[in-house]
């Protein structure tokens, strides 16, 4: 029997250095993202999270690197409809309803009514429609920008701290959204700064002083700590790599 | 680009603003009080206010337009939506075509409020027609549009956006040839003036509030708007960035 070709990975990411600002935010950052899985991206604030996003969706000037999505150079026009990112803060129009808003995205996508209808259930904003996006709480105005992320079923999201701000219901509602799209071959890539989302994940890649610490699996993480708690093993990944560089 | 695209982002600026009844009021509004309270303080000398009233129907549009879309663009850049849009299938020339014919409209209906108010109600006087006074209004208020898009790039606050009012249109106000003829500045203002678009805008007014006929004068004018707008626009386009730093 011939060996099945590896599955090429959705992202693939090189030596990638961004500078911001006259500061060095991510040194030689190199990592790969499976297809059809959620991958976790976990660390502090502050530690390149988002500006890796950017640099995944092609927003993002970088100084050097790589950054491949989907077989394209990240950014390429051909990659706009297959990519959905979600930024950090909702980008929606706070003057106008959620269906408003919807229904502009969704004519950049053209997309129809119904679609609308079914991602505004998805998001759990079924109700909400005629309410100005502005008037929302934070939780709310985050998952209308989530809904426009999601609209046009994209092959591959970016999805910057999605569940910030939610309660523990919506968060596992969410959470388990997200399982269904995987297991339709929708590769997700999932930022948080809480670890406890990170037992939700397949895969994990664990940042630090924009670096990648670690590329692992929850139960990776668990094995090598020694530690049943993902908080705590993340914890004691960092001062033990704090440790070797002070070696 | 795409007709569908652009049409969608006219619609979505319209609906913004029709979210907001107090702006629409201002709009519609503050053109025609100003012009009102024009006509009383001329009251002595209603030949300049003949003079000066209908190329002012004409310029508001342009001075309103500036500001709405400078600070609109500038919440689009800072909100993230801009960031946003630019991943998604969207060309620039959507966003800038659709900001141009969604203000174009709203610019039309200023105009035909601050025409009749100012044609009908004050007895402005139009050798050529009001109507023609209202197209180089909604002209006028286009190249605004377009001046306000480039210049939301170089702001990164709305308090700075509306600093550029003073800034940027105030001196176009002064050396337009509204108040004195640009012919009686010093040399060195005069010559600066040729570099001011709402010289131009002010111009083509001028010559078709007088009788006798338009001329070479009015072409080469309505010339120079268009081709303001279109840099504008060009340059516009230049500060929407797909990446940034």
């Amino acid at each position: 029997m011939a060996p099945t070709p590896p599955v090429p990975a959705a992202i693939a990411v090189r030596d990638l250095d961004v500078v911001r600002g006259g500061n060095r935010v991510l040194h030689g950052i190199t990592l790969e993202v499976p297809r059809g899985r959620i991958t976790g991206l976990l660390g502090p604030s502050g530690c390149g999270k988002s500006t890796l996003m950017r640099s995944i969706v092609g927003v993002q000037i970088v100084a050097a690197g790589t950054v491949e999505v989907l077989g394209e150079a990240a950014g390429s026009p051909a990659l706009r409809p297959r990519v959905g990112y979600l930024t950090q803060a909702p980008s929606v129009y706070g003057d106008l309803s959620v269906a408003e808003n919807l229904r502009y995205f969704g004519a950049l996508f053209g997309v129809g009514a119904e679609r609308i209808a079914a991602t505004i259930a998805t998001v759990g904003l079924g109700g909400f429609e005629g309410r100005i996006t502005g008037t929302l709480s934070g939780g709310q105005r985050s998952r209308v920008s989530l809904a426009t992320a999601l609209l046009n079923e994209p092959e591959l999201l970016v999805l910057d701290e999605p569940t910030v701000g939610l309660d523990p219901v919506l968060r596992a509602d969410l959470w388990e959204t997200f399982g269904r799209l995987a297991a339709a071959g929708v590769t997700l890539l999932v930022s948080s700064h809480v670890m406890d989302e990170a037992s939700e994940c397949d895969g994990l890649l664990l940042m630090r002083e924009g670096r990648v610490l670690r590329e692992t699996t929850p139960q990776g993480l668990r094995d090598e700590t020694r530690e049943s708690d993902l908080a705590r093993a993340f914890l004691a990944l960092i001062e033990r790599s704090g440790s070797e560089r002070k070696a | 680009m795409s007709r569908r695209s652009t049409l969608a982002t006219a619609r979505r600026v319209l609906w913004q603003i029709r979210r907001d009844p107090r702006t629409i009021g201002l709009l519609l509004v503050v053109p025609p009080m100003l012009l009102t309270i024009l006509y009383f303080v001329f009251d002595a000398q209603e030949g300049t206010f003949q003079k000066i009233g209908a190329p002012l129907c004409g310029i508001f549009p342009f001075t309103v337009m500036f500001l709405i879309t400078s600070i609109a663009m500038l919440r689009e850049r800072t909100t993230g939506t801009l960031e946003r849009l630019m991943t998604m299938p969207l060309a620039k020339g959507d966003v800038l075509f659709g900001y141009g014919i969604g203000f174009a409209l709203l610019a039309a209906v200023q105009a035909v409020v601050i025409c009749t108010v100012g044609f009908v109600a004050l007895g402005l006087d139009s050798p050529h027609g009001a109507w023609l006074v209202g197209l180089l209004a909604i002209g006028n208020a286009t190249l605004g549009m377009a001046l306000g898009l480039f210049a939301s790039a170089f702001a990164r606050t709305e308090f700075q956006a509306v600093q550029f009012m003073p800034a940027f249109i105030f001196p176009q106000y002064l050396l337009c040839g509204l108040f004195v003829p640009r012919a009686e500045m010093a040399p060195a203002l005069e010559g600066f003036s040729y570099a001011l678009p709402l010289t131009y805008a002010y111009d083509a007014l001028a010559r078709v509030t007088e009788p006798g006929s338009l001329g070479g004068g009015f072409a080469r004018d309505v010339l120079v708007i268009v081709a303001a707008t279109v840099a504008a626009l060009a340059l516009g386009a230049l500060t929407l960035r797909r990446r940034t730093g």
